[in-house]
């Protein structure tokens, strides 16, 4: 019987309720430039690109980049938001094909490509995605998690 | 017999060549409340797991943890010598992270990159670097909690983006 947490009265997620093809639900994220200077403070990343408009012109973009390292943490947001706090993230692999640019929106997908019990414990792979206006995939991701049995909560 | 051969081209030198396997110096963190909760602020992440202690206290982790990308405030320390880089710009081409256990707030962190591959592309943006660095965190009881896997992509002449050498 899964125990419901006292204070959020959200029932964890468990490996049983898990089948391929699931689709996460969907994140979407609207950074501004703000947001940006936020995230170099935090992550202590000064890259110039990504707050400075005239370095970024001249390092050949037509205005400020979003840090691609924010768009792993927004995939990262989107798998362990789904998988509550007794799923464990093993991997997360990100890749940023594309750039993406402030104040346009931007929306993280994910789906279950996979779930297998592996020396006891039940992981369940999903493959991710950030979708830019026009509708490209320009951060294709993965994550592997593991999450307990119905019988363990 | 020429002068020149076809490694003559290559932007990798035998002195950046020099640096794969080289490990950075040591740096050791520890994992601060507020931190945790300004970058959780600053990624626009609102799970309670990061900021309220209550809460996080009544889950099977026992406490406040980290976002799985948190590792990314946690700056590597210099090598040993400095990096010849010879670009000018930089592009973050991705991030392999594989987790052993979540960072909770208090741990110690200890950081140390290494780069395992250096290899150059032709492409619109002219010779680009691709350097792979592997950063291991080791927490204060000597366990390898994650490891990251850092694409690196540099190119271009001129000045130098602030920020560029650092990495």
């Amino acid at each position: 019987m899964a125990i419901t947490n006292s204070k959020t009265g959200i029932s964890p997620l468990v490996f049983e309720d898990v089948a391929v093809g699931d689709e996460l639900p969907e994140l979407v994220k609207n950074p501004d430039t703000r947001q940006l200077v936020m995230y170099a403070g935090a992550s202590q990343d000064f890259v110039a690109i990504h707050y400075d408009q005239n370095v970024a012109r001249e390092a050949g973009h037509p205005k400020v980049i979003i840090h691609g390292a924010l768009k792993s943490a927004w995939l990262g947001e989107l798998v362990t938001g789904w998988m509550g706090p007794d799923g464990r993230l093993l991997e997360l692999d990100v890749s940023y094909r594309a750039i993406d640019f402030p104040d346009t929106p931007v929306t993280c997908i994910g789906k279950v490509t996979e779930t297998r019990i592996e020396d006891g414990i039940g992981v369940v792979e999903i493959e991710m995605g950030l979708r830019n206006a026009e509708g490209l995939i320009t951060t294709p991701g993965r994550a592997l998690v593991s999450l307990p049995f119905r019988a363990d909560t | 017999m020429t002068t020149s051969d076809s490694r003559g081209d290559t932007v990798i030198s035998a002195e950046l060549r020099s640096f794969i396997g080289v490990e950075s110096n040591a740096v050791t963190y520890e994992i601060e409340r507020h931190a945790v909760e300004r970058f959780a602020c600053a990624i626009g992440d609102p799970n309670p797991l990061y900021s309220d202690r209550e809460y996080a206290e009544s889950t099977s982790l026992g406490g406040l943890i980290a976002p799985p990308t948190f590792f990314r405030s946690l700056l590597p320390g210099g090598y040993p010598k400095p990096y010849p880089e010879p670009f000018a710009h930089i592009l973050d081409g991705g991030s392999k992270y594989r987790y052993n256990e979540p960072v909770k707030v208090g741990d110690q962190i200890t950081v140390v990159r290494k780069i395992i591959d250096l290899f150059e592309k032709h492409g619109r943006m002219g010779t680009m670097l691709f350097k792979i660095s592997e950063i291991a965190y080791t927490n204060q009881t000597g366990r390898l909690v994650a490891t990251q896997t850092t694409t690196t992509i540099t190119y271009g002449a001129g000045e130098k983006d602030s920020g560029v050498g650092d990495h």
